[in-house]
């Protein structure tokens, strides 16, 4: 696997950050949408947006490009920062998210925002998506890869299982699955509201390669979707273990701030009026966390 | 014979021991087949019932571009939704209950939020499955499918307009369905019989010289029982019209609305649920616009049951009697206002 340099380490690192910040700004003006989830992948989107997907901000269409399916559409709030941030879209226009009129829809849409391959919210349904974009790009011998992200607890869909055993039976080594491993869902931990373990070898049984990464670690991300790409035969899965609500200490690893923006999040921590400013405080001390921040 | 001579259909119309029969769904598969030669980008999936619902000659002559998926109608759904996004223009099949049935959220969210270039075809559609009983005779999938922003519906009458159904909703892009039914029915059109999707098409008209009494608004095969009420009527010195709705939607409000003005009263015929399918089309166009007397011939909020196709059709009440029955009685109440 190939090392990423300091100064590409430093540059994601930063970018992530940059990221984080407009999560938390965009969902207090949002006033609502998910904040746990978004705050987890910053890392994983950075390190797509920034690094190893092969795409074009000022050409969305691209036909050379790949392609990313977002299938649980709720954490679109740092799909989105991760797109301004690379150019689709102006950075102040994050503020719009969820308001009438803006191009961010509470869950994303296509038709609205360029860039956007589809648009999905009801969980279980990018997977299948992504698995027809894989076929249809084989049957024309097209190379382009298929990047599909799902959430942990999104695991429960039954549709899931069936596209999982269809991209086992045809092989589909252009696609790669990364499930973001947070462990929580809306009502709970995943293990108590249904449990998923084990996911790898549940995965493997339907025959796809699996691979385990620390989704906050740009090296670890990286090796595993450089690894995913010279697996030939069979559809990989990413499990990116994640921390929900990464980057605030104080919200970290708490299921309550799955489905809540950032002002209306349990009190316990900060008081609703003080909890974006506490969070955008913190973000910018994150006492090793962010490691080049820290530096 | 008043049959619309411009409609072209057959000649032996109303004779039920000779006319010839088959299933709308082999209309599929021959225009699936002819759109696909014509077509490379025409890609085939369907879940475990490839020969059943008429694709098995697109399989077999085109194997690289089917896709088996098993049992499982959802993923059905997203996956010809991904391959339409790579430019591909999938049909996909298994009987109407379970596509668009099962997986009616998938449709709508995959398919149709996202504008995609999928044709799902509902086979074994209606009562009329007949044996296999209510579990398997869908009848609620036309009020499923015209609920969807960006769907088309269509219900061809026989196999010949299932064939050019077919072959035409593969040369516009977007969304569409088409019900198709599993028991031989009477071939009653002809290749030269005029169809055009958005477009309702005069089948019976009544005799020169005569006036248009009650006009009948119907879809499917049904629309050959429609036809048998109709010489019933004329017999008895009414003017009848039979408008095929093969298009519910889009629908051809236009010709909805000027034959429901020239006759002043209108009867609907389908073989599916009255609540929501083409009678309820032509009443939120017709209360809109134009509002008369209707009578809505189809199942009266039931599910289906086990038997032969004849006797279900009876039982629910949409017989050529039914329907000769139902244009009596919206006359009455034509005259009554």
């Amino acid at each position: 696997m190939s090392q990423l340099h300091d100064d590409k380490l430093k540059f994601l690192e930063e970018k992530a950050n940059d990221i984080r910040r407009s999560i938390i700004r965009s969902l207090q003006a949002a006033g609502s949408g998910h904040t746990g989830g978004p705050l987890g992948m910053a890392d994983v989107f950075t390190a797509l947006y920034f690094h190893i997907l092969k795409h074009d901000p000022a050409n969305p269409d691209w036909e050379q490009r790949d392609r990313l399916v977002l299938s649980n559409g709720h954490i679109c709030p740092v799909q989105y920062a991760a797109m301004a941030h690379a150019g689709y879209f102006p950075v102040e226009e994050l503020q719009t998210l969820r308001k009438y009129g803006s191009r961010l829809q509470g869950h994303p849409h296509r038709n609205m925002l360029p860039g956007i391959e589809v648009s999905s919210g009801p969980l279980g349904t990018g997977l299948p998506q992504a698995v027809g974009m894989a076929i249809g790009l084989k049957m024309n011998k097209q190379p382009n890869q298929i990047y599909c992200l799902m959430g942990d607890g999104e695991q429960d869909c039954g549709i899931i299982w069936e596209a999982v055993m269809l991209a086992g039976k045809l092989k589909l080594d252009n696609l790669t699955g990364l499930i973001d491993r947070n462990n929580i869902q809306i009502d709970g931990m995943t293990e108590d509201i249904m449990p998923l373990e084990p996911l790898r070898e549940k995965y493997e049984s339907f025959g796809w390669h699996v691979i385990d990464a620390n989704g906050h670690d740009f090296q670890d991300i990286n090796n595993a979707f450089e690894m995913a790409r010279a697996i030939y035969e069979k559809p990989v899965l990413i499990i990116a273990h994640t921390i929900p609500g990464k980057g605030v200490p104080e919200i970290e690893f708490d299921y309550r701030w799955h489905g809540v923006p950032p002002g209306a999040g349990p009190e316990d921590k900060f008081a609703k009026a003080d909890q974006v400013a506490e969070m955008l405080s913190r973000l910018r001390t994150l006492d090793g966390k962010i490691r080049s921040e820290h530096q | 014979m008043p049959a619309n001579p411009k409609a072209k259909l057959v000649e032996n119309i109303l004779d039920l021991k000779n006319i010839a029969q088959a299933p709308t769904r082999n209309g599929f598969g021959e225009g699936l087949v002819m759109a696909a030669d014509e077509d490379q980008n025409i890609v085939g999936l369907c879940a475990d019932l490839t020969d059943s619902t008429k694709m098995g000659d697109f399989a077999r002559k085109y194997p690289g571009r089917f896709v088996e998926m098993g049992i499982a109608e959802q993923n059905m759904a997203g996956v010809a939704s991904g391959l339409a996004a790579i430019g591909k223009v999938p049909f996909i099949t298994s009987y109407a209950m379970f596509s668009p049935g099962r997986n009616w959220e998938q449709v709508r969210t995959t398919i149709c939020y996202n504008d995609r270039n999928v044709k799902l075809i509902g086979s074994h559609a209606g009562v009329s499955v007949g044996p296999d009983g209510a579990t398997h005779q869908a009848i609620e999938d036309i009020a499923l499918m015209r609920v969807i922003p960006n769907m088309r519906v269509f219900a061809p009458a026989d196999m010949i307009e299932g064939k050019k159904v077919t072959y035409a909703i593969s040369k516009i892009s977007g969304p569409c369905y088409v019900r198709f039914t599993r028991e031989k029915t009477p071939i009653f059109t002809t290749e030269e019989t005029p169809f055009e999707i958005g477009k309702a098409q005069v089948f019976w008209h009544e005799a020169e010289g005569k006036k248009s009494d009650v006009v009948i608004f119907a879809c499917g095969p049904l629309t050959h029982n429609a036809i048998l009420a109709s010489s019933v009527l004329e017999n008895e010195g009414i003017g009848v019209r039979v408008i095929n709705m093969v298009s519910i939607k889009p629908m051809d409000t236009g010709a909805v609305i000027a034959q429901a003005k020239e006759a002043g009263a209108v009867v609907t015929v389908e073989e599916h649920q009255i609540s929501g399918g083409l009678g309820s089309a032509i009443a939120e166009v017709l209360s809109a616009n134009h509002p008369v007397p209707i009578e809505f011939v189809g199942v009266n909020d039931r599910f289906g049951e086990s038997g032969e196709p004849n006797e279900l059709i009876g039982h629910f009440g949409m017989a050529p009697e039914h329907i000769v029955e139902a244009a009596r009685k919206v006359i009455n109440r034509k005259q009554e206002i």
